[in-house]
């Protein structure tokens, strides 16, 4: 691209900060904390309920009980209802009664597992941190990246890889050069779908929908052939990584709580440092809002394009990577339970800001842990979290629903912050 | 309303940007280099290549079986697909561009074919009679985004609306034992779906991508949720009957032809009356045109008296019930159970089959046949025991619909108001 005046382009510069960010810290009045998270919390709620109302109406013992009397079965649907998210909560936060027990007795191994269940939610939550960002910088770089799930294998395949394959490394070297293969394997995974859009226009979500399947394929037949552990007999699982590549986890077994949740907030932080306080990230912001304004203004949208991709792949790989590296420690193909999909609604829960990508993912990571536990004592399938999260990413993305059950007022000021929209979106 | 038929009716000039012109050259002459090296010089001369021409399990419309010398059809190709790479570097071929990157698509899969089966002797019938069965998704999929996007709506939801359509056509078909009805709950679940999308996306206006990974993950959910508390649990929940094989009196016995298209499944004849359908309904009536004029340009309908809501809600709700169908198809028309997540990203190739097929329905079946044909051949070569993996062949549907949509979207017949919302002021 021909590069303008220098001054022109600062002058542009300038102009589309004003034009894109009217509600930016230093120019609008601060929103209150309320306005704020008023529909995040509220969609949950709500989704919670018409959860329990899932519980209730496919439990047929609740049938049985209504088919007695109508208040006999009341009382049996609020009692599964309360033993599910009971089990829920035990199992996502931990028991109340014994954490104040074993807190009382001093008992160091009894007060570590009765934190267990919380320790295990943040397990749980740290690929969700990896993968909401890498929603939340596409989303904010202009580019619906439904491609994490794919990323995610491919960076996951790549730390494996450097996990087992090289040996006699100190671990302050493996285990950073392991992640950061996970990181590459995801960032090349993401940039393709990014050079296509940039130079032929074909649109990500379509390209990275193709890149999953290709990516599953592909680790499919990793698994089975080259990466394949010897004398597992034809089971798609890869070698054990070496001891040096781990991220430690800090207690013993069965605590999994490793160093990856910190490594999360951390790379949280740098992602909000990028975006939101250096050139780069102004200019993939820029884009992101406004393409065809973006270029008048001189930058370059194909590149921020690819860039915003391929970091977008790189978060993605990261969870592919921690999750190998601190939890699984060898690849199988059950590796990821959709945190593809999920990631999209981590993003819109939290308003495509790091911060509320980490909150959110912190709640997600809660119920899917607790959910576990839902599913051995009240025998209701974990996929139930699949629909809660359905439900919150609809009121989320459609507050009027939420305004109209609990009547709010319409803010003034509403924040857009998805761009994308037909096939031809992106095209300048 | 002259000027809303005015902007519909008037022909694009149908423009290939220089940069796909070149990049379609190159990848045609990339496929005759495969041709060369990877077919003919790994071919020895005198072998012949026997493809049999009647579909397994077939005893009406038989043929005799095709025997073609290996190396001189292989070098026939090569000569063509060169021929075809260097004139579109040169001159382009315009508006057939996309039909002649298929065309040489296709000469790579025959190509490869005579190559692998030079000297011993290949199904092709029984593999094209299953490439029709597995293009029968893609291409109801394609019609169904072909609905809802004519109106403006972007419908990325197909593959939640098939997927929930195939839980619910198991379930309902076991429990009534009855194909019939179990299609019917498979496209009123679809229908329900689309309306939710519908809802989401024209009344409370989010965004129409967002509305439909609403719908996508909620459809995940909610089958994985059915199946294992239902359907795994109790296996008379999920043991539907099938279609059978309805041949056509008269057309079945035509050799080739009759066992692959008119000895089959419902669901393929289903597909081709709604190909003529959805032909006549959108671009031969009044009805249609004014659905393409709220998807071109909602505001100038709306001038005009058209209804754009009511216009978008039936659209969207027609396209759901014919992913609905897809759905079906799965359980009932091929696989005679329900599996999480068998849908296997159908429906986003049907979307891309939508995209190359130019937003038309009979470019849609074209697509979904070309896609439907890569499956099949990924499928059918693991028997052979190919030296490719399964795995690596089993990308190729996936590759080619990256190959297709490179330059592609944007300038086509995509209807220009395509994923905005309408506001009415």
């Amino acid at each position: 691209m021909k590069r303008e005046p220098k001054k022109l382009e600062e002058a542009g510069n300038v102009l589309l900060q004003e034009v894109n960010e009217p509600g930016d810290e230093h120019s609008a009045p601060k929103r209150s904390l309320w306005n704020v998270i008023a529909i995040p919390v509220l969609a949950i709620v709500t989704g919670l309920i018409i959860g329990a109302i899932l519980i209730a109406a496919t439990s047929t013992t609740v049938y049985a009980a209504f088919g007695e009397s109508f208040g006999q079965g009341l009382s049996t649907a609020l009692n599964e209802i309360s033993t599910a998210y009971q089990a829920l909560f035990t199992g996502s936060i931990g028991d109340p009664g014994r954490i104040i027990s074993a807190l009382g007795s001093g008992d160091e191994r009894a007060i570590r597992s009765a934190f267990n269940p919380f320790l295990e939610s943040l397990v749980q939550a740290t690929p969700y941190i990896f993968a909401g960002l890498a929603v939340a910088l596409g989303f904010r770089s202009g580019l619906f990246n439904i491609g994490v799930e794919g990323q995610l294998f491919i960076g996951a395949a790549c730390a494996t890889f450097v996990g087992y394959a090289i040996t006699g490394l100190p671990t302050i070297i493996h285990m950073p050069l392991a992640f950061l293969a996970g990181a590459l394997g995801g960032a090349l995974w993401g940039f393709i779908p990014g050079l296509l859009k940039a130079t032929t226009g074909g649109h990500e979500v379509i390209n990275t929908i193709m890149m999953n399947w290709i990516a599953f394929r592909l680790t499919e037949w990793l698994l089975s052939g080259p990466m394949n552990r010897p004398g597992a007999a034809g089971m798609p699982i890869s070698p054990l990584i070496e001891e040096s590549a781990q991220i430690p986890q800090f207690f013993q077994t069965p605590i999994r709580f490793h160093l990856g949740f910190f490594i999360a907030l951390g790379v949280a932080w740098l992602v909000w440092w990028l975006l939101f306080k250096t050139k780069w990230g102004l200019n993939l912001r820029t884009v992101g809002a406004n393409p065809r304004a973006a270029k008048y203004a001189g930058l370059n949208v194909a590149k921020s394009y690819m860039l915003g991709m391929a970091i977008s792949g790189a978060l993605a790989g990261m969870a592919g990577g921690v999750q190998i590296l601190a939890v699984n420690r060898s690849m199988a193909l059950g590796l990821s339970s959709g945190y593809g999909f999920d990631s999209i609604a981590l993003a819109l829960i939290g308003n495509n800001h790091p911060l509320g990508v980490v909150l959110a993912s912190i709640l997600f990571g809660t119920l899917r842990n607790g959910a576990t536990r839902m599913m051995v004592v009240s025998r209701i399938p974990i996929d139930i979290v699949d629909v809660l999260q359905a439900i919150i990413l609809m009121f989320v993305a459609a507050p009027a629903i939420i305004r109209g059950i609990y009547r709010l007022r319409k803010p003034k000021h509403e924040e857009e912050t998805v761009f994308v929209s037909g096939w031809g979106g992106g095209q300048s | 309303m002259t000027s809303a038929t005015q902007t519909i009716e008037h022909k694009r000039i149908y423009e290939i940007s220089p940069s796909r012109k070149l990049a379609m050259g190159i990848a045609e002459l990339l496929i005759a280099l495969v041709i060369l090296f990877g077919f003919v010089l790994n071919s020895a001369p005198g072998t012949l290549t026997r493809f049999v021409m009647t579909p397994g399990g077939i005893d009406v419309g038989t043929m005799g079986d095709w025997i073609i010398p290996t190396r001189s059809t292989l070098i026939a190709l090569l000569i063509i697909t060169t021929a075809i790479g260097i004139y579109q570097l040169i001159r382009g071929f315009g508006r057939a561009t996309n039909g002649m990157i298929g065309l040489c698509g296709l000469f790579l899969i025959f190509g490869f074919l005579t190559w692998q089966a030079g000297g011993t002797s290949v199904n092709l019938a029984g593999m094209l009679a299953s490439a029709v069965l597995l293009a029968v998704p893609i291409t109801l999929g394609a019609f169904s985004g072909v609905l809802s996007e004519r109106a403006g709506v972007v419908n990325i939801a197909i593959e939640g609306m098939m997927l929930m359509g195939s839980m619910f056509g198991a379930l309902i078909g076991s429990i009534t034992n009855s194909t019939w009805i179990g299609l019917l709950a498979a496209i009123l679940s679809g229908m329900l779906l689309s309306l939710l999308h519908a809802v989401l996306s024209i009344k409370y206006k989010i965004n129409q991508i967002i509305s439909g990974t609403v719908i996508n993950i909620f459809s995940a959910g909610m089958t994985a949720f059915i199946s294992q508390k239902y359907l795994q649990t109790n296996q008379a929940l999920n043991n539907p009957p099938l279609f059978p094989r309805i041949p056509i009196p008269g057309l079945a016995n035509i050799p080739l032809l009759g066992p692959i298209l008119f000895n089959t499944n419902v669901f393929v004849y289903l597909m081709f009356i709604l190909l003529v359908v959805i032909q006549v309904a959108l671009f031969s009536t009044r009805w249609g045109l004014r659905l393409r004029s709220v998807g071109e340009h909602p505001r100038a309908a709306d001038t005009l008296g058209i209804d754009v809501i009511k216009t978008r809600y039936v659209a969207v709700i027609l396209s759901g019930l014919v992913a609905g169908l897809a759905g079906g198809f799965f359980t009932l028309g091929s696989v005679g159970r329900f599996n999480e997540g068998m849908t296997a990203g159908k429906g986003f190739i049907g979307l891309a089959a939508m995209i190359f097929g130019n937003w038309r329905p009979l470019g849609a079946i074209g697509a979904g046949f070309l896609f439907g044909f890569a499956d099949a051949i990924g499928s059918k070569l693991s028997l052979l025991g190919s030296v490719i993996p399964p795995q690596i062949m089993a990308m190729a549907p996936y590759v080619i619909t990256m190959i297709v949509l490179a330059g592609f979207i944007g300038k086509g017949d995509m209807p220009a108001a395509d994923g905005e919302p309408y506001d009415k002021e």
